[in-house]
């Protein structure tokens, strides 16, 4: 026997430590630090591997089960969550909850824990209430995924934006993100603002007074909640925005919006606010055009940046498919207090 | 934390130095060669991490005697292994990078044999980049204690060890240097 | 003839302006005489050493919902008689937002029949309009024969200005105070809390505080117009602070009430609770209330007010909710507190804070809401919250120096919707007394 001296970090099964994971469900990035984000985009780069391979799926989570509850239509993020889950070898149930607003409230509780008793171990839930998948969390110990709540947060797409943005520019730290239009009624919008303040870039929001929420300035916000909403720019004028702007992301604008008085109309907002290929003359030489989808061509973006050589909106929904293994599989592996052990 | 402790202060012995491991490589290279009658259609597939760096080393070495290097490539099982429930996440996916396989000769290379549990998730996840005409093994260590049906057809070294132990294969590309050690895991029995 | 004396109190009777260590003698359910050493005196009497406590008039409350009749399964008039009583209120006035509504004299008759068990004494206010639909005005002076004290269409606002101008001209006739739940139903459409920086971080809509403001300031402007008795409702703003200041200056029957909600949490209790953490977000449907929890700016506002007589009146807006209405989505849930128990010693962190002094408190939330109301000139009502002698003793033995922790499943009240579960507070009712029957006592106070 010796006692020479060894290397110590040595981890010889593994192909990279053990992602930084302290999440039993995915609710929002509020709570999500630099390292974990990052987590799950490194993860997502190994799934986006396997989705390329003749046969796309892997046992990883075989005999897991994951359910899709629906209470407002998607295609988009309802099919992701299904191949996903299946890439990774999960059973995967989807229901639409079709709700009218009289039923609503009178089920959450007992639906989500009628699908724990039948095994769920992941519900993925999108809802038209905000903190309807807090509620849900509250009240089971499977994962719970928010998919969507209300004009909260959908943090799921975020991860996808940060993930594409990432493949774009690396490093996110420093750069300049400019979402345009209907800040107050996006959840994507609030759930990009933590993910990429969390990595560093600098945020502008912008859009018509009467769609950015109050709040979000930090002088509308009293000294001690400086921390409490992600430190953004709050502008009105689009030009200003996009000066310098890295990454672009228009939003969707609801026609709603012109009815609720919000508006005087949508051509107006056109006009004042469209992601136009002069608007984005101002923009960093190497930006990116983003949009969460589905888009009002014409109206928050013209026909020719949507589809011009700077737009990456076809490559998102790509994406989607490798961030959503991940996050499926990250949760699959929390588990608090776990100690290391096993065999090779 | 870790995936594993440090050995630095545990008790361990040396089994193969610098030069025992070249030995051990190189004796490999050759039997590789020897069952596949040659380089024609070989694909080295190491499973990641310490079996990929070994492949692209057998590669190295036949390319020597040779005088063709055959194709390689890095496999990570992480997603198929059978044992997630239990272990958790103990470390992250890595993409896999693999030449064609479909009908050609893959040796899968490992740098320690134990329970089997490893090179099972390796063939499974085979299948799925396609089908080779004929799958070997081949490890640089030994040492028993399997528990499934999985023997390598080509072996560096047979190392008798107790399931308390742990060996460790330390190579120059991941760890500063070459050697093969056991470290006795105390109370593990 | 039965006779109880509790001894060796402080007595605060702000009504009287007395406030040192003296007995109280209740004879026959009455006050018969209240100074030093009167119990002495006294033979074969119940007696109760109250050393070291504090005997008030017993609390008289604005704005009470005890949901009987229609909505029993939140609270009955016996249960929130009950918690009254276990939160030292004597008198409650019941808010006529049941099912059917106290728009007609048979409905406010019926509540009276039920009040006549129940623990404390229950006055009824009548609706503004009928049904609360906001279309027609309510028969008032049926109502007040019936023995309606106020009106109010609470819950909502009398949104019609026109209505409301003829609401308030028609209640000159009968003395009625009209209690106006003020927030502009446009500007609070959707709105599920204050709007600001947390309805923002929680991606809910707003309810601005000039939706409440706009209104006090036109039924400010309808109550001058028609000499009228405006009571402002649950005034949450320093906006409606500010309003109400400037009319009472003028000379406007403009009186108001504030909740002890209102008095010491924010906004920030809706996401983050007790003890702000922001990283955790939570949706807590118990402090969802309408008017909602405002900002700390608000709150100071409404502390100076009630210390300067502004606002003259506590009032718990005790909302009780049974938990399939809390237990939901936040959007959906319902708005409400049940505040009756946790009523003085939430209020007491005013004290503790140094914003009033006891006998200021005990002033607001006995001889201040009876004098708003002039509750007081109701037959059978004389002296109501004071301790003069030939009033009705109805009383509060507190102990303000005592720290608790709020147990919503041992509340009395059917209601257990309260954001305070856990929390520690400092001062507790220690035993009530209504028409001379002790009503409620703490079993771990074992002189009583």
């Amino acid at each position: 026997m010796t006692t020479e001296t060894m290397p110590s970090a040595g981890a010889p099964t593994s192909s990279r430590p053990a992602p930084a994971w302290r999440h039993q469900h995915i609710l929002d990035l509020d709570n999500f630090g630099r390292d974990e984000i990052e987590a799950v985009l490194d993860t997502a780069d190994s799934m986006r591997e396997i989705l390329d391979r003749r046969i796309a799926r892997v046992p990883a989570l075989r005999g897991r089960t994951v359910v899709n509850l629906f209470y407002e239509p998607s295609t988009r993020t309802r099919a992701s969550f299904e191949l996903a889950g299946k890439a990774l070898g999960a059973d995967v149930i989807s229901l639409t909850a079709a709700m009218s607003s009289v039923q609503k409230g009178e089920s959450l509780i007992d639906t989500v824990r009628t699908l724990r008793a039948m095994r769920a171990d992941v519900i993925v839930m999108r809802h038209s209430s905000a903190g309807a998948a807090y509620l849900a969390a509250e009240h089971t110990d499977a994962s719970i995924i928010n998919a969507g709540d209300g004009a909260h947060a959908h943090p799921t797409q975020a991860l996808l934006d940060l993930y594409t943005m990432r493949q774009h520019f690396g490093d996110l730290a420093g750069k300049r993100v400019v979402m345009v239009g209907d800040i107050s009624h996006s959840r994507v919008a609030r759930s990009d603002m933590w993910g990429l303040t969390a990595l560093g870039a600098r945020v502008v929001v912008c859009g018509p007074p009467t769609l950015l929420p109050r709040g979000l300035r930090a002088s509308e916000r009293p000294a001690h909640a400086e921390s409490a909403l992600p430190p953004v720019t709050v502008e009105t004028d689009i030009e200003r925005a996009i000066e310098g702007a890295h990454i672009v992301m228009a939003l969707r604008l609801q026609s709603e919006r012109q009815q609720g008085g919000l508006l005087p109309s949508v051509g107006e907002y056109a006009r004042r606010y469209q992601v136009t290929a002069q608007r984005l003359a101002r923009a960093h030489p190497d930006h990116i055009l983003m949009h969460p989808g589905p888009k009002n061509e014409g109206v928050e973006i013209a026909a020719d940046v949507a589809t011009g050589d700077r737009s990456i909106i076809e490559e998102q929904v790509t994406n989607g498919v490798a961030v959503r293994m991940a996050l499926l599989y990250l949760l699959a592996g929390y588990a608090p207090g776990d100690v290391d052990g096993g065999s090779r | 934390m870790p995936e594993q402790p440090g050995v630095a202060a545990e008790p361990h012995a040396l089994l193969l130095d610098e030069a025992a491991v070249r030995r051990a490589v190189n004796r490999l290279a050759h039997e590789v060669v020897e069952a596949n009658g040659g380089t024609e259609g070989l694909v080295l597939v190491g499973i990641r991490r310490r079996g990929a760096t070994l492949a692209e080393r057998l590669a190295n070495a036949i390319a020597t005697f040779e005088g063709t290097r055959p194709d390689c490539g890095a496999l990570d099982v992480t997603l198929h292994r059978d044992d997630f429930a239990q272990r958790g996440l103990r470390s992250a996916p890595l993409p896999s990078d693999l030449p064609r396989i479909d009908g050609r000769s893959v040796v899968l290379v490992d740098d320690v044999l134990y329970t089997g549990r490893t090179v099972r998730a390796a063939l499974d996840a085979l299948n799925d980049f396609g089908r080779p005409n004929v799958v070997r093994l081949a490890v640089l260590v030994d040492r028993g204690h399997r528990e499934l049906p999985i023997r390598a057809d080509m072996v560096g070294k047979n190392i008798p060890t107790s399931p308390g132990d742990d060996v460790r294969v330390l190579l120059e590309e991941v760890d500063g240097r070459d050697a093969v050690l056991v470290v006795s895991r105390g109370g593990v029995q | 003839m039965s006779t109880l004396a509790i001894h060796n109190a402080r007595v605060i009777d702000p009504g009287l302006g007395r406030d040192g260590i003296a007995d109280v003698v209740i004879v026959d359910g009455r006050i018969s005489r209240v100074g030093p050493d009167e119990g002495s005196a006294v033979i074969d009497a119940d007696r109760i050493d109250a050393t070291g406590l504090v005997v008030t008039p017993g609390f008289v409350d604005l704005h009470t919902h005890l949901r009987e009749p229609g909505f029993t399964y939140k609270e009955t008039i016996r249960t929130g008689t009950a918690a009254a009583a276990a939160g030292g209120f004597t008198t409650v006035c019941a808010m006529p937002n049941t099912n059917p509504p106290l728009d007609s004299r048979a409905a406010i008759e019926s509540v009276l029949r039920e009040a006549e068990t129940a623990t404390v004494r229950v006055l009824p206010i009548g609706c503004i309009t009928r049904g609360r639909a906001g279309a027609e005005l309510a028969p008032a002076g049926e109502l007040q024969a019936a023995g309606a004290v106020a009106l109010s269409d609470d819950g909502d606002a009398v949104a019609d200005p026109s209505l409301m101008r003829h609401a308030l001209e028609y209640s000159t006739a009968f003395g009625l105070p009209i209690s106006q739940h003020c927030e502009d139903p446009s500007l609070v459409r959707d709105g599920h809390m204050h709007e600001g920086w947390v309805a923002t971080r929680m991606g809910l809509r707003g309810r601005p505080a000039s939706a409440e403001e706009t209104m006090v300031a036109r039924d400010i402007a309808l109550a001058e117009l028609s000499g009228a008795h405006l009571h402002i409702a649950h005034v949450s703003s320093a906006g409606s602070v500010a309003l109400i200041r400037a009319a009472r200056a003028r000379g406007a029957h403009v009186t108001a009430e504030v909740t002890p909600h209102h008095l010491v949490l924010t906004h920030e209790e809706v996401a983050f609770g007790f003890g702000a953490d922001y990283t955790h977000l939570r949706y807590n449907t118990d402090a969802k209330v309408n008017p909602p929890l405002r900002e700390h700016s608000d709150v100071a506002a409404l502390r100076a007010a009630l210390r300067d007589g502004v606002i003259e009146a506590i009032a718990t807006d005790h909302a009780p909710h049974a938990r399939m209405d809390k237990e939901i989505e936040f959007d959906v849930a319902a708005a409400g507190i049940s505040g009756l128990e946790t009523a003085f010693g939430l209020c007491m962190t005013l004290v503790t804070e140094g914003d009033l002094d006891l006998p200021l408190l005990i002033e607001r939330l006995t001889i201040g809401p009876v004098r708003a109301w002039q509750l007081d000139r109701q037959p059978g009502l004389e002296g109501l919250g004071t301790l003069a002698p030939g009033a009705v003793a109805d009383i509060a033995i507190l102990d303000p120096a005592t720290r608790w922790t709020v147990e919503p499943a041992r509340f009395l009240s059917m209601g257990r919707n309260t954001p305070l579960g856990g929390r520690e507070l400092t001062g507790q009712v220690v035993a009530t007394i209504a028409a001379g029957r002790v009503v409620h006592r703490l079993e771990s106070v074992a002189a009583l």
